[in-house]
């Protein structure tokens, strides 16, 4: 429609300086809520971390981790990590990491797909424990506007979905959205690599038919689903993690408009998924056994 | 450009009453002209009614005669409950061509258009982002009857901008509003003792306060806003803390999959819940309002102070034993009289009539000027009158009319027989009865 041409904004250099002015304008926190603008709710979150995420992070995977000073302590950043585990373990543990490890502890904000958004009971659920739909410009306006951390998986469900005997071996890291979301937020890309959650919960098989009826994402074996029920669905295998949080990559350097850049932003995508996968092997290879690292 | 010749069509809906109150109050502007089918719902001094449908010839022979400088148009029906289908895209659609091909003849002299629309123009769905920015597309096409003829007048308008560059083209696009006066399906909705969501679902809710609706489209007058603009009010609450805030329960009756269904059966059990307000009680919606703060407007109320203030109008309602508003219990629109008000030698002008003027007229017509921006204070959570302290319940009186300050005074001497409360209300009291 002719709107966006109306309410285009002329040249490039004028956006910039309106987006800062627009930062000031948000609105401001209104101290007696319990709950964000974005839904998330203080006090749902802290319920599940104090009893379910606090035992799996201390006692059940003994998290281990590395490199937690590459978090910045403050504008926003875009944590990457790989992605596996039926229904993930992962980013709940990475999440945990920033608020036990950090020295200025922050929320992370998680990204999920539009899929939960529209699921019953994913939809009420997610939100409230920092859930956001993976939209660009959710990303973006948390990064640029808000200076938040965001915890990203590109490979997305290509990643959970996976089965047992592929497992570190990275998917395709999307077409490359996340690098475009970091560049348009001018925040930094922190790249993680997650060992442990592969065998924590393990998928062995897709069953095609049962995810049709269920009308889930996908509908995985493991060791505990679906013959223990809902039980099952978070049966975890007491794996040891390790979380390393790898060198910042900047994209504020990278000239004016970088995002306009395609190449530059698949080639940026590409180093990232290398660095991941190259740091997976590495901590794979000198892991002596599965459960106790 | 300053707007001195106003233009309002839709003077007898809410907005538009509104706005010709607050208009008319400043010397600067010249003419306020409204144009309606249906007569005004408040009391106004000098804007004058025009009974019209949205004929276009009509309406370009107003617009030369009266050499109208702005248009504002605000007409749009943005919910599906208020009226059928087919008069809606009427409405939307043919009247918002007609407006247009009204203020673009060849002698107009129309500077400026403001156009009210709504966030309903964004839909309402799965893949959504968590804020829409006034330059985003809806992802998909519209689904309901109601949606699509709000695209599609804001196309034409769109188109009509493009056309007449010289031409400063405002389209407010307002969130959900709230107000007693308003009668939208969420504020009956809301009023609801306990308020059903569908299983599963806790969809983010941005509202606007009436107060603040009625003072953007001001701004929109006063100020040259080109471009598209959205009104919601700063801050978005999970639907669970709306209830929360109003002191009620909710309870998940409708189910996540054939809610259509089960929306109909409750429509036949006197709660209407219309398509549009189903996706939202799904998916949620918020929109990112930075851009008409930019120019300078700020809003008076939050979006939890919105629902706050609703709560206390609720509280008040039960005991004034009818839902106050509706708009106009108080006053009646009598051609005679408005024309013997406006054109007789006999009546005495003063400048700039204050308060007690008012009471002038015959037939003690009531002070229609709700009041503005109360004092913002944190919440409290009694959920009844009587543990309403007493400077709030005196600073909500302002807006009573007579009939409701005598049945509060009889609750009160029954009840607490607060003396400041009872002080205040004989205060009020003597003021309405007593001739001018």
């Amino acid at each position: 429609m002719a709107e966006d041409v109306r309410t285009g904004l002329g040249g490039a250099s004028t956006e910039v300086a309106r987006r800062e002015d627009l930062r000031e304008l948000l609105p401001g926190i209104e101290p007696e809520r319990q709950v964000t603008d974005w839904g998330r709710s203080e006090r749902v979150e802290g319920l599940i971390d104090r009893t379910v995420v606090d035992f799996l992070y201390h006692l059940w995977f003994r998290c281990e981790v590395e490199g937690i000073e590459n978090v910045p302590d403050d504008g926003g950043a875009l944590i990457v990590s790989n992605h596996s585990g039926a229904l993930p373990p992962d980013a709940a543990m990475i999440v945990k990491a920033v608020k036990e490890e950090h020295t200025r502890p922050r929320p992370v904000h998680l990204t999920v797909e539009h899929f939960f958004k529209g699921y019953p009971g994913f939809s009420m659920l997610l939100p409230k424990i920092g859930g956001v739909a993976a939209h660009p410009a959710n990303v973006q306006r948390l990064l640029y506007d808000e200076r938040q951390l965001v915890l990203v998986f590109p490979e997305g469900r290509k990643g959970t979905e996976k089965l047992y005997k592929d497992r570190y071996r990275l998917r395709r890291f999307g077409r490359g959205g996340f690098v475009e979301a970091a560049m348009r937020g001018r925040a930094p890309i922190v790249p993680v690599a997650v060992v442990g959650a592969e065998e924590a919960m393990p998928a062995f098989a897709q069953i095609k038919p049962l995810q049709r009826l269920t009308g889930l994402i996908y509908f995985p074996i493991t060791p505990t689903w679906p013959h223990l029920g809902l039980f099952g669905m978070v049966g975890y295998l007491p794996a040891k993690f390790k979380i390393r949080f790898l060198p910042p990559v900047r994209t504020d350097d990278m000239g004016e408009e970088p995002w306009e850049d395609k190449a530059l932003v698949q080639t940026v995508a590409h180093d990232v998924r290398a660095t991941i996968q190259q740091e997976l092997y590495d901590m794979v290879g000198k892991r002596r056994s599965v459960w106790f690292g | 450009m300053s707007s001195k010749r106003v233009l309002i069509t839709g003077l007898s809906t809410y907005w538009g009453g509104r706005l010709a109150q607050g208009l008319e109050q400043d010397p600067d502007i010249e003419t306020v002209i409204g144009v309606d089918r249906r007569p005004p719902k408040v009391e106004l001094e000098r804007t004058e009614w025009v009974e019209v449908a949205d004929s276009h010839s009509l309406i370009r022979r107003i617009v030369q005669a009266a050499e109208i400088d702005t248009v504002v148009d605000t007409r749009l029906v943005v919910d599906s409950v208020v009226t059928s289908q087919r008069r809606a895209h009427e409405n939307n659609v043919i009247g918002t061509m007609n407006l247009l091909a009204a203020c673009s003849g060849p002698y107009s002299c129309v500077k400026k258009v403001v156009f009210k629309s709504s966030a309903h123009y964004y839909g309402c769905e799965q893949d959504d982002p968590a804020y829409f920015t006034e330059d985003m597309l809806r992802p998909h096409a519209p689904r309901t009857a109601l949606e699509r003829d709000i695209v599609e007048a804001e196309a034409s308008v769109s188109d009509f901008a493009e056309k007449h560059p010289d031409i400063t083209v405002t389209v407010l696009r307002f969130a959900n509003g709230l107000g007693p006066q308003l009668n939208t399906s969420h504020m009956r909705y809301l009023a609801l003792p306990v308020v059903p969501t569908i299983l599963g679902f806790d969809p983010r809710y941005q509202f606007v306060d009436s107060d603040d609706m009625a003072a953007v489209l001001e701004h929109a007058v006063r100020n040259d806003l080109d471009g598209v603009y959205n009104a919601g009010a700063d801050g978005v609450l999970a639907l669970t803390e709306v209830t929360d805030l109003l002191g009620k329960q909710w309870a998940p009756l409708l189910p996540p999959w054939g809610t259509g269904l089960a929306a109909a059966g409750l429509s036949r059990a006197g709660l209407r819940i219309p398509p549009e307000m189903l996706q939202q009680l799904r998916f949620g919606r918020a929109i990112d309002n930075r851009k008409l703060k930019a120019t300078g407007y700020r809003y008076h109320f939050t979006t939890r102070e919105t629902v706050m203030r609703l709560r206390e109008h609720q509280r008040i309602a039960t005991i004034l034993n009818r839902t106050r508003g509706r708009n106009g219990d108080g006053y009646r629109y009598e051609r005679e009289v408005e024309e013997f008000l406006r054109r007789s030698p006999s009546v005495v002008r003063r400048d700039r009539p204050a308060e007690p003027v008012k009471n002038v007229v015959p037939g003690g017509r009531r002070a229609a000027a709700p009041k503005r921006a109360r004092a913002r204070r944190p919440a409290a959570a009694p959920p009844e009158y009587d543990e309403l302290e007493a400077e709030e319940v005196i600073a909500l009186m302002r807006s009573f009319d007579t009939p409701d300050l005598e049945a509060l005074r009889r609750y009160e001497e029954g009840r607490a027989g607060r003396e400041s409360v009872l002080r205040a209300i004989d205060s009020l009291l003597s003021r309405a009865r007593s001739p001018a």
